[in-house]
């Protein structure tokens, strides 16, 4: 019974592709926040993704994943039609917000701000709030405009949409950081700021609005295997405490988090992947 | 005459050779050796041996039964106390448990209990099995959460009640810690734990991988949407822990239980699985249980340099004796009454040493037994690049902060009752998520015992 077939298959660039899978169950509980964890075949790995949309009638999830490694390129290279061998979910804590009443709700002023990938993690986040009539200004940053994704999606649930590009082919030409002290500078104001992508913008953009005094949350991608709170593989420092991302994230308290930490512990099976394409995974010492 | 024979040595894969390997260390009885290892024991009155087997399996009649060449007997008599019989004669801690209390142990050595019961069971799944009895449906669904030996034995026994029983399991492999945790080279996966768990599905249960019970599904979704009237959490033993001291978040420190599921369950020691694992050139294990030793020997068998670090002496080693004596044999260093203070890090955060105190056994306390306290001045460094940590767990609150009305302990442990019986009416618990961290047979029991309470309830 457990099929989890990919209905839609669309390659939003060369190395990002975005499904849609079969997950009744999945996509019957899913709230914004919360990821899943899919494997491509019967060796592979437990690879976490966010769940960017859900369709509860039609019980299907959306996954938007970028070609990094070898898991991901197994991952992108099925096709529509094709079936995941397993996919488990929904985990993680759903974002704050989910818990709050939908009167508090409206009106209130985010920002968001998604970095590459993090765009599709955002996009659910930003229009659960927007169909609850909170204002949400959403910042994007990409590379370039080829790598620009979910452009008129996002801007069908946000008030605003900012874009910028690190070689200026489309919008403000520099970094989401410059784009964040621009409307600060413009005098905008937020009740709350949420940022997702990668770990190293999210450490700058922590950096970038922590005098403001606006909370900020972030998602963190850290590694992970069962995702069920049973190996610590995914832990991290919150607060100066020890938390596992999978049970009691991925969405923490970005002022207390410990990025550069974070950002080393990612490293941990670097020499092992890079070889994953071929035999050697069991690698350095 | 009998007691005369000493005990049957079982044959075994030479150190030098296994430490390089997966396969089973230890080869098991064939029928003669298992005849002859039967022929010693006396079939005494009052067993004390079976006093001590906490499912009380009825040893004697089991091992008159291999005396007397009736093997597919006495699988039938294990049967009776036992649902995982292959498993348990190789991971019970026998020493401590049935053949520690046997009476040939008091002069010479004990009856080898587990072995005879590996035999028997082995023989039993290469002949076809113990033939169930098993009542007609009565249509009333009962739900388990987790696959782990817990889970399992309560769900045969309700299934071999009439009951429609579904396991739900947030893994994608059924088994728990028989899968995840215990290594190949102790408990074979596809030739031991895989047609164990086939034998439960062929009772009719029904087991669903992939689905986290407190997220995919409520406990109270299960009851109040999905028709089931009864739900037994076997959840384990849940999240590692760690010392608290300096340097854990280091790269290169691991849990057991990252290390031990990316070898066993994701299999990442065979070149064709995608899952990375971290060898070490020199690593240290800090603990002294079964847990400890499983991973001391797992990344010895991936070519490390392996040192247990532990912070009492050999004679409290929590791990069943012949894991210590095989890690022993597999050239694995033992550090005792040593305790770690700090792990040190290169320039790049990744490890490069383990800093340990030196214990010593202090006065004997209240209780009589004597704790290490640290040696002032003591400390020393040993270089490693690697640690990992296998200090036991504490309870995953995610079945107990989405339940309404299930009580637990101060700590975070399911409360439930000799029988399983929860604060919540039609929810029982039972194994590691009750207990703590504890044994198969200990869990297969509570299993067992929350299945009889669980008809019993459905029967008012
Ligand atoms: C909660 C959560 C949600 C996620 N959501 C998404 C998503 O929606 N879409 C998506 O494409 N990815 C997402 N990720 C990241 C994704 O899981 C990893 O990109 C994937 O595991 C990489 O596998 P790989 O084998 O292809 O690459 P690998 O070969 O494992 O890695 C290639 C390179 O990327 C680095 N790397 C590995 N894992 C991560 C990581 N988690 N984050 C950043 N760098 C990493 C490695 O150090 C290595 O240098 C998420 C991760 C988490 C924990
Ligand atoms: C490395 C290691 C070595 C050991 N060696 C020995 C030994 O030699 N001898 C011995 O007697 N004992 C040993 N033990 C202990 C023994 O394995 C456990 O006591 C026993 O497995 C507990 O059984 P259980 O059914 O309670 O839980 P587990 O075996 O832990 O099974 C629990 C199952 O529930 C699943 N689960 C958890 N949460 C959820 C959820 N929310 N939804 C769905 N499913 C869920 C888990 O994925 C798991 O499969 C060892 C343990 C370890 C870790
Ligand atoms: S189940 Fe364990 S304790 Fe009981 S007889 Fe078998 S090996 Fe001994
Ligand atoms: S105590 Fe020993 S000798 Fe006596 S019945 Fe048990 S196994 Fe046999
Ligand atoms: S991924 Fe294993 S505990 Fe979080």
């Amino acid at each position: 019974m457990n099929m989890y077939k990919i209905t839609r298959k669309n390659n939003l660039t060369p190395t990002i592709c975005l499904m849609d899978v079969e997950a009744p169950r999945i996509a019957a509980a899913a709230m914004p926040g919360q990821f899943l964890i899919v494997r491509a075949r019967p060796e592979g790995e437990r690879v976490p993704l966010t769940i960017c949309d859900y369709d509860r009638a039609k019980g299907t999830v959306t996954i938007v994943t970028q070609l990094i490694g070898a898991s991901s390129r197994l991952i992108c290279a099925l096709e529509e039609g094709e079936c995941f061998t397993d996919v488990v979910g929904p985990l993680g804590v759903p974002s704050d917000f989910v818990e709050m009443p939908d009167d508090a709700l409206k009106g209130r002023r985010y920002l968001f701000v998604a970095g590459g990938l993090g765009t599709a993690p955002v996009y659910p986040q930003a229009k659960y709030l927007h169909e609850r009539g909170a204002k949400v200004d959403v910042i994007v940053g990409a590379k370039t405009a080829d790598l620009l994704i979910l452009r008129q999606e996002m801007a069908s649930v946000c008030d605003h949409l900012y874009v910028c590009t690190d070689d200026g082919s489309e919008g403000h030409h520099g970094l989401v950081t410059e784009q964040i002290k621009l409307l600060l500078e413009a005098g905008e104001t937020y009740d709350q700021a949420v940022a997702i992508g990668p770990m190293i913008m999210m450490k700058f953009v922590t950096l970038t609005l922590k005098d403001s005094g606006i909370p900020l949350t972030v998602s963190l991608n850290t590694l992970m295997v069962d995702g069920t709170g049973m190996c610590g593989c995914c832990r991290i420092t919150v607060g100066g405490k020890v938390r596992f991302a999978c049970v009691e994230g991925p969405e923490f308290n970005a002022y207390e988090v410990d990025f550069d930490e974070a950002l080393r512990r990612q490293t941990m099976y670097r020499p092992q992947e890079q070889e994953a394409d071929h035999q050697c995974k069991i690698g350095r010492g | 005459m009998a007691e005369k024979i000493g005990r049957v040595p079982v044959r075994e894969q030479d150190p030098k050779v296994r430490a390089h390997n997966f396969e089973e260390v230890c080869y098991g009885y064939n029928q003669e050796e298992a005849l002859l290892e039967a022929s010693r024991c006396l079939n005494c009155r009052t067993p004390r041996c079976v006093q001590h087997c906490p499912v009380g399996i009825h040893i004697p009649e089991f091992i008159a039964q291999v005396k007397a060449g009736a093997f597919a007997e006495a699988a039938a008599v294990i049967a009776r106390d036992s649902s995982l019989p292959a498993v348990c004669g190789r991971v019970c801690p026998q020493e401590t448990q049935c053949e520690g209390s046997c009476i040939l142990g008091v002069k010479g050595e004990p009856v080898a209990i587990g072995k005879l019961e590996r035999f028997v069971a082995d023989w039993s799944r290469e002949n076809g099995g113990v033939p169930v009895e098993k009542a007609p449906s009565k249509g009333i669904k009962v739900a388990v959460v987790g696959s782990g030996p817990s889970g399992l034995a309560c769900a045969s026994d309700l299934a071999k009640l009439g009951y429609d029983v579904t396991i739900f399991e947030v893994l994608h492999k059924a088994g728990g810690v028989l899968q995840y945790g215990i290594p190949e080279f102790r408990l074979p996966k596809e030739r031991v734990v895989e047609p164990e768990i086939d034998s439960v599905r062929a009772l009719g249960v029904q087991i669903e991988t992939n689905v986290v019970i407190g997220r995919t599904l409520t406990v109270d979704d299960l009851l109040d949407r999905e028709g089931f009237k009864a739900v037994f959490v076997g959840s384990g033993a849940g999240l590692p822990r760690f010392m608290g001291i300096p340097g854990e978040s280091l790269n290169g420190v691991f849990s057991a239980n990252e290390f031990l599921t990316r070898s066993n369950l994701m299999k990442a020691y065979d070149p064709s699985s995608d899952t990375p694992i971290f060898v070490g050139k020199r690593v240290a294990v800090v603990g002294g249980g079964n847990v400890a030793m499983d991973a001391a020997r797992t990344a010895l068998r991936l070519g490390s340099d392996v040192t247990i670090v532990y912070r009492r002496t050999e004679k409290e080693l929590p791990a069943r004796a012949e894991e210590v004596h095989h890690a022993r044999e597999e050239g694995i260093d033992f550090k005792m009454l040593t305790n770690p203070v700090e792990i040190l890090g290169d320039e790049n955060g990744w490890v490069r040493a383990l800093r340990c105190i030196q214990m010593e056994l202090g006065e004997p306390d209240a209780s009589g037994r004597r704790s290490p306290v640290p040696v002032e001045g003591s400390e020393f460094e040993i270089p490693v690049d690697e640690v990992i940590m296998a200090l036991g767990t504490s309870p995953n609150p995610l079945i107990s902060s989405t339940t309404k009305g299930l009580e637990t302990e101060r700590h975070g442990s399911i409360v439930a009752d000799e029988a399983g019986a929860t604060s919540r009416p039609g929810v029982f618990a039972g194994g590691d998520a009750v207990t703590g961290a504890a044994t198969v047979i200990l869990a297969m029991g509570a299993g067992r015992r929350a299945a009889a309470a669980i008809d019993a309830y459905l029967r008012k």
